[in-house]
């Protein structure tokens, strides 16, 4: 059996994983080519056609400033796919960091772990929110304090992977046959822990993805001058019960991708759960 | 053989794990795991150790490797004390003494290919490495009965009988003098035990090796030991070379062990002598000899003093109040 074969048979068993990576590809394809894709510019105001419906020039219709909604929703996607993955990665660097450090030293685990259980006490969005206050509204800040809420996340699952690895027979024959730390950190707890902190990227990623749209609509996101599916959809509730498309548009966008995101995550979770790999 | 030096000396070796009740509680019980139990092995030799689950006999085998620390008692290999090695001093001394594990699915990692889990061991001592490392391991894989291509498979490739030959095969790769065996084979079918042990004495006869070899099953130590130790609740109750083991157990509880041994002729089946009871928690040990409550032969003494380990006949040790030197 060779890997390619492996691949393909282990996509055959779970189309999830593919169904939702073609649905992500496709979006950040429409994202990535905004320019080409869009048809007008998103801040281009027109109030001659201001809530209009759909049409052959504004095909999703136009907002209460007569911008384009169809082309706003397509820039707006850059920001929270950017945020999304923005905030899997560093969430589940700094995670794996501390976690691998938990996992490791018990007197770094008290403190660490002290400070994640205060952060993952307060409310996700309460925080996010209290972090946007204290700093300037703007893409950076948004991903900085989605981050600082998802880091506790990965760093206890982290944490609790290496505690059961170092249980692991394979690490006691490690340090029999004379492995050194670093050695069994990078061969043998490493990559142990990268199928469950991949599977929770990806949650992180349609968790942020969220995060960073309600932050929008609560107006403590990202500034209102960058479209983003979240402060689409809050300009757009004021006009919600005459043109419900404002919504509508940047709705089906955010849950599309969070689906897809997600649809990702359960499929690499059954793929890359080592007992049902060890029984291939 | 005691004109040779032992390559390892075992003396009072005692292990307990303390028992902790709440959350802020001091230890106030201790499992005593493993009870002051002394033995050498010596170069070339197998000391069989038998016992039933929770004998002590795993905790004493891992004490050996240090991947458990000993509360007290000594280690010594080829004669240096190892007892209070930290994992940096006991570093040099992993290439004289290597393990092999009860769990053949458990002990090999499974993201590693069965080449560099075998060639690890070369790697940690900068014995090979790179391209140079293939060519080190290959001989290892062909010795233990793989054949070299299978070095690029995963474990989860190997059937149990062959992930425990690769498990034999990382032991060897440091060419070790002792190889702590835990129970190697009870994973294992019965078919498959056999090709294992028969490998194990081959190996022993080519490169000298000497083996301290767990096992709860009589039948299997009978064929590759030299010698015997039996292990109740932690401490050794009898050792002797295995003929005289075999044939004039001293101890109660060996003789109730041997007659547990099936006899595969139903015309020679005896009349089973099975022991009444439980073995008593390693927490709350019974007080004298801790075999008193459940040996068919006690007597008061048995049941308020703890009997010596003393030899009774040249070789053969007896912990046991009722063990006469001439019988």
């Amino acid at each position: 059996m060779t890997i390619a074969t492996t691949a393909t048979d282990l996509l055959r068993r779970h189309p999830s994983v593919l169904i939702g990576a073609a649905i992500l590809c496709a979006i950040m394809v429409i994202t990535a080519f905004a320019p080409w894709i869009a048809t007008h510019d998103p801040m281009a105001i027109d109030p001659m056609v201001r809530l209009r419906g759909f049409s052959a020039s504004h095909w999703l219709g136009t907002d209460a400033l007569g911008r384009d909604v169809w082309s706003r929703a397509v820039y707006g996607g850059r920001v929270s796919l950017a945020v999304g993955l923005a905030v899997a990665l560093f969430a589940t660097s700094i995670g794996l960091a501390v976690g691998l450090v938990s996992g490791f030293n018990r007197v770094a685990d008290a403190i660490l772990m002290r400070v994640m259980d205060g952060l993952m006490a307060i409310p996700a969005i309460l925080l996010a929110i209290a972090l946007m206050a204290v700093a300037r509204a703007s893409v950076t800040t948004v991903i900085f304090a989605i981050t600082v809420v998802e880091v506790p996340r990965v760093a206890r699952l982290v944490r609790s992977v290496v505690l059961s690895i170092r249980e692991q027979a394979y690490v006691e024959a490690a340090t029999v046959v004379g492995s050194r730390f670093w050695r069994m950190l990078w061969r043998h707890v490493l990559p142990n822990t990268l199928a469950p902190v991949t599977v929770q990227a990806t949650y992180i990623c349609a968790a942020a993805i969220l995060i960073e749209s309600l932050l929008s609509f609560l107006g403590a996101g990202t500034p209102p001058e960058v479209p983003s599916w979240g402060n689409i959809m809050a300009e757009g509730r004021t006009y919600f019960q005459i043109s419900p498309w404002l919504i509508l548009a940047p709705g089906l966008f955010l849950a599309t991708t969070v689906l897809a995101v997600n649809l990702m995550g359960d499929g690499l979770r059954d793929m890359l759960d080592p007992s049902i790999a060890r029984r291939m | 053989m005691p004109e040779t030096m032992p390559i390892l000396e075992v003396a009072n070796l005692v292990k307990q794990f303390p028992v902790r009740k709440g959350l802020f509680a001091r230890a106030e019980d201790h499992v005593h795991a493993v009870d002051g139990v002394s033995f050498s092995v010596y170069p070339g030799e197998t000391l069989g150790i038998v016992g039933e689950s929770g004998c002590g006999k795993s905790t004493t085998a891992r004490m050996i490797v240090k991947l458990v620390e000993p509360t007290s008692g000594t280690l010594r290999l080829d004669g240096e004390d190892i007892t209070r090695h930290t994992a940096a001093e006991m570093w040099p001394h992993r290439r004289r003494v290597q393990f092999i594990f009860q769990d053949p699915y458990s002990s090999l990692n499974p993201r590693m290919s069965a080449g560099r889990i075998v060639g690890e061991p070369l790697e940690n001592y900068g014995i090979a490495s790179g391209a140079a490392l293939a060519d080190r391991v290959a001989p290892f894989f062909s010795r233990v009965g793989l054949r070299p291509e299978q070095m690029k498979n995963y474990p989860h490739e190997f059937s149990g009988g062959q992930r425990q030959r690769l498990g034999i095969a990382r032991a060897l790769a440091l060419n070790p003098g002792l190889i702590v065996a835990d129970e190697p084979v009870s994973a294992l079918d019965v078919s498959v035990q056999a090709q294992v042990i028969n490998l194990m004495m081959d190996l022993q006869a080519e490169y000298g090796l000497a083996y301290l070899f767990i096992a709860h099953d009589l039948a299997v130590v009978q064929h590759i030991s030299h010698r015997v130790a039996v292990m109740y609740l932690g401490r050794i109750v009898e050792m002797a070379p295995k003929r005289d083991l075999f044939a004039s157990p001293q101890h109660p509880y060996t003789e109730t062990l041997l007659d547990a041994v099936p006899v595969p002729d139903p015309a020679l089946r005896r009349a089973k002598n099975v022991l009444p009871g439980e073995v008593p928690s390693p927490i709350h040990r019974p007080a004298g000899c801790h075999f008193h409550p459940r040996c068919p032969h006690a007597e008061a003494r048995c049941r308020v003093e703890a009997p010596e380990i003393r030899e009774v006949r040249a070789g053969h040790f007896v912990a046991c109040h009722l063990a006469s030197p001439d019988s």
